[in-house]
């Protein structure tokens, strides 16, 4: 049972280490879903929200991450 | 071309993550042999072995019956937590924030804790240490899978993404029965900072490609978007930079 434990804490383990990088991606994510189907004729729009919504998730990410 | 550009970054993306997973599996399945010898050791990573194989050969056929578009949504995403979950880690640990991970330090923890499991309860240390042997395996083993798969479904990349898992497992053994120690100088820092910035570029791609958008330059993107992980997690470690610390290491 421990050791499905483990597993199971271990696979969740490898997406989500900081839950709020995880949620922050998944918000991007839906985001980007949202405009990519109310402007299906810019679909480029959406994928800039994506690209440039993870890049700065991962710098605010970081710089929060790291103690004053 | 058009396949090469996915071929070769994949290849190397599996390997290097292969060869960071291989590492930390032997560094506690030597410390399992050198307490409790090989046949424990050998036994438990054999068993996590058959297991992971199990894992691959259920799976891979299931991923199949998805539509392509969900398949690439649903791995993309994965492969951005993933990948940004490991460049993020990478970051943190070029900067000084958080230690370096130490192989040397990982196998005298699991050789002391080992011991004083054969202080306590000798009669069930064989089973025990088979135990953690197979749990390091299978559980270090998992992350492999996972990226093989990913960067693979849909795009008929198994066997490439296999043989590049498979070259750095073997490479690792390879080395480690014949140094017979943790291997401690690999640059598992460097290594995770490259594993990250491309399994990031192969999810933001995916991810893309699933939600609908036609990425300009078409496979070339995972290029540029491996070039703006790179270049932001490379400012993020100026700017969050502790004065002692080493980058790259």
């Amino acid at each position: 049972m421990n050791m499905l434990i483990a597993v199971f804490r271990e696979v969740a383990g490898l997406f989500v280490d900081d839950g709020s990088l995880a949620l922050a991606i998944l918000a991007v994510v839906v985001f980007a879903g949202v405009l990519a189907t109310l402007m299906p004729d810019f679909p480029l729009a959406a994928g800039a929200i994506l690209l440039l919504g993870c890049l700065g998730v991962l710098l605010a990410n970081v710089i929060l991450a790291t103690p004053r | 071309m058009d396949s090469w550009v996915h071929i070769g970054p994949a290849t190397t993306a599996v390997f290097l993550a292969s060869l960071v997973e291989a590492v930390e599996a032997l560094t506690i399945v030597l410390a399992v042999a050198t307490v409790r010898g090989w046949r424990p050791a050998g036994l438990g990573a054999l068993a996590g072995l058959a297991l992971l194989i199990l894992i691959v050969v259920l799976l891979g056929p299931l991923l199949d019956r998805v539509p392509l578009h969900l398949l690439q949504l649903a791995i993309g995403v994965l492969l951005l937590m993933f990948g940004m979950r490991w460049l993020r880690k990478a970051i943190l640990r070029s900067a000084g924030v958080i230690p370096l991970h130490d192989e040397a330090v990982a196998f005298a923890a699991e050789t002391a804790q080992l011991r004083e499991q054969a202080r306590l309860r000798d009669a069930r240390l064989d089973w025990l240490a088979g135990l953690t042997s197979f749990k390091a395996v299978l559980l270090e083993g998992l992350e492999v899978v996972f990226i093989v798969i990913a960067v693979s479904a849909g795009r008929g990349l198994l066997i490439p993404a296999s043989a590049g898992a498979l070259a750095a497992c073997l490479l690792v053994v390879g080395v480690g029965f014949i140094v017979h120690r943790p291997l401690a100088r690999v640059p598992e820092n460097t290594l995770k900072f490259a594993v990250g910035v491309m399994l990031s570029a192969f999810g933001m791609f995916w991810t893309g490609e699933g939600l609908g958008v036609s990425w300009p330059g078409e496979d070339l993107a995972i290029v540029a978007f491996a070039a703006m992980f790179l270049a932001v997690a490379l400012v993020a470690v100026i700017i969050v930079r502790r004065p002692s610390a080493k980058a790259f290491s």
